[in-house]
């Protein structure tokens, strides 16, 4: 872990501590609703890192990460609602729900060599029929949907993710924080050089002792079970689920839009595109509302908008570029 | 004294058409061992049956002691053999020195000592003054050589160079020719397929002929390129 330290630049060290005292603080600036918006900015960031594992480093694109976001949110918040076990417990039998799911669709994709847009299409029809079967599903609610009471015992307690805007705050900032953490020092350890190694030539990969199904296995696993904790946080702050939006397509493309914008395969990309992205797109929403403007999709189309701008300008995403300009990529000695 | 890597009878059919047929040899430890012959003669698909990336369709394939006709290439790669690319595949978006430490981490399990490893093998290979470079932005010869430094990485008891010096300057190629007899002096057996008659015949202990997939000649390199029928077959033209 002080290896990743080590290694940035003291530019880069500055950077990091008053970015991070600044996101400590923010609370004591922010309105309710500003806070609100940095809760998903720091959410959206959590949920970009865990997909950009699987992508930005072994580069296999999945377009079904609401699966297991779903699947952590149904099985933290049913465990709650029906049996009144907490989130803190809940979340890890969340994580081997979707982590299982995971392996599910990797295993069928990989070993049966379904790759690239059609390893893509698998991952959205997993996610497509799980929402079918939620949909049915009577014990969390059908299609009517799950609520969590806010009357019940304890529910208000922190230790049952029960509470004010702060909590929600902190929470996703560490989660946050955590994964950008954890993604640093898995790209420089071996696993890391293999999932690069897998997305630049699997062919070559093998041929330096790579096995490449174990390696974008180890990747699904990970990926899948950091989505599911966003899942459960998710299911805690929203207090509703509905399978029509949790599973949804347009939740999947919400997750990856920040490390697209940010930069694939970076550590600090997914970050960097959710502090870009979602403050854009909630204004717009404020704006639209403002002005009485009802149009569903407009948000789908802004984002279709903001990626086809960046991809023109910046292919490989906003932070390579922002970080040449701030002189943080420096190679290294 | 048993073979390294001992092949015996292999084949290999695409569609009826006979690539490799039942060719067999054995390769020594210490050797420098060269596949030659005309383009289309069966030399990369023999080469991809050693490294596990084709199956034989027949015959049997024994890598120090252990058969390895079936296996997965990164299994093969784990027992001992590393492999070069005949059009070079190093990871384009990633650096240099990040290329060959994914192939040094095959022989060790922390990315510290991948690191040592990966600067004594581009040192060797000439490459540490570009150890920043972005792969896909290096010259061609230097994308050979971190072909040549990754394989190397990996630590192999055999080494397979398909057509490394292929694209070469003469010069270029005398380096690699330098670097790989160094190497091999150090202990490390070689099997190379190589068209630049300059570098086998600079390298080369024993020399394996194929045409239309099937070995015509076998020997140390004297006897080999004064063979009629290696003559004929493939040095006509363009004889020494």
């Amino acid at each position: 872990m002080s290896d990743i330290w080590q290694r940035l630049p003291t530019r880069g060290k500055i950077l990091c501590l008053a970015a991070l005292a600044a996101a400590i603080a923010a609370p004591l600036a922010a309105d309710r609703y500003l806070l609100s918006v940095l809760i998903l900015v720091f959410y959206f960031a959590y949920l970009g890192q865990a997909w950009n594992l699987l992508m930005g480093f072994a580069g296999q694109l999945s377009l079904g990460h609401a699966l297991y976001l779903g699947l952590g949110a149904y099985t933290a918040t049913a465990l709650w609602t029906l049996f009144g076990i907490g989130p803190w417990v809940g979340v890890f039998i969340a994580i081997p729900v979707a982590a299982a799911a995971g392996m599910i669709v990797g295993w069928l994709g990989w070993r049966f060599a379904i790759e690239g847009v059609y390893f893509a299409l698998l991952t959205i029809a997993f996610a497509e029929f799980t929402r079918i079967g939620f949909d049915h599903l009577q014990i969390t609610g059908a299609s009517a949907g799950l609520f969590l009471s806010v009357n019940s015992p304890g529910s208000d307690k922190w230790w049952n993710l029960g509470g004010g805007p702060l909590l929600y705050y902190y929470l996703a900032l560490i989660l946050a924080a955590a994964a950008t953490l954890l993604v640093a020092w898995l790209r420089r350890s071996p696993l890391g050089y293999r999932w690069l190694a897998v997305r630049e030539d699997p062919e070559a990969a093998q041929a330096a002792g790579i096995n490449i199904f174990r390696a974008k296995m180890i990747a699904m696993l990970i990926s899948a079970s950091m989505t599911a904790v966003g899942g459960v946080f998710y299911g805690f702050y929203y207090r509703n689920l509905f399978p029509s939006q949790v599973f949804d397509i347009g939740r999947s493309i919400e997750i990856i839009m920040a490390p697209i914008i940010g930069g694939l395969g970076t550590v600090f990309g997914p970050l960097v595109g959710a502090i870009l992205l979602t403050p854009l797109g909630e204004s717009l929403t404020a704006l639209m509302q403002h002005f009485g403007i009802n149009t569903p999709g407009a948000k789908s189309i802004f984002y279709g908008l903001t990626l086809m701008v960046i991809i023109t300008l910046q292919p490989s995403g906003v932070w390579p570029w922002l970080a040449r300009k701030l002189g943080l990529d420096r190679p290294r000695a | 004294m048993t073979a390294l890597l001992s092949i015996d009878g292999i084949s290999k059919r695409f569609r009826g058409l006979a690539a490799v047929s039942r060719v067999s040899f054995n390769v020594q430890q210490g050797d420098i061992f060269a596949v030659i012959g005309p383009n289309g003669a069966g030399k990369t698909t023999l080469f991809n049956m050693i490294a596990g990336a084709l199956p034989p369709d027949e015959g049997s394939i024994t890598f120090a002691g252990t058969r390895t006709e079936g296996l997965r290439s990164d299994q093969i790669a784990r027992l001992g053999v590393g492999r070069t690319f005949q059009l070079v595949r190093p990871f384009p978006a990633l650096t240099v020195e990040d290329n060959v430490i994914i192939g040094a981490l095959m022989q060790t399990k922390t990315v510290r000592d991948a690191e040592t490893i990966a600067r004594d093998t581009m040192a060797r290979l000439d490459l540490f003054d570009k150890r920043a470079q972005i792969a896909s932005s290096l010259t061609l010869p230097d994308r050979k050589r971190l072909e040549v430094a990754r394989a190397l990485a990996t630590g192999p008891k055999l080494l397979l160079l398909d057509e490394v010096m292929a694209g070469l300057r003469p010069t270029e190629t005398d380096r690699i020719v330098a670097t790989l007899r160094d190497l091999n002096r150090g202990g490390l057996t070689i099997l190379l397929i190589e068209h630049v008659m300059r570098a086998v015949t600079a390298l080369a202990s024993r020399i394996l002929v194929l045409h239309h997939g099937a070995a015509i000649a076998e020997g140390n390199p004297e006897q080999v390129l004064r063979d009629p029928a290696v003559v004929e077959s493939y040095l006509g033209a363009e004889s020494l």
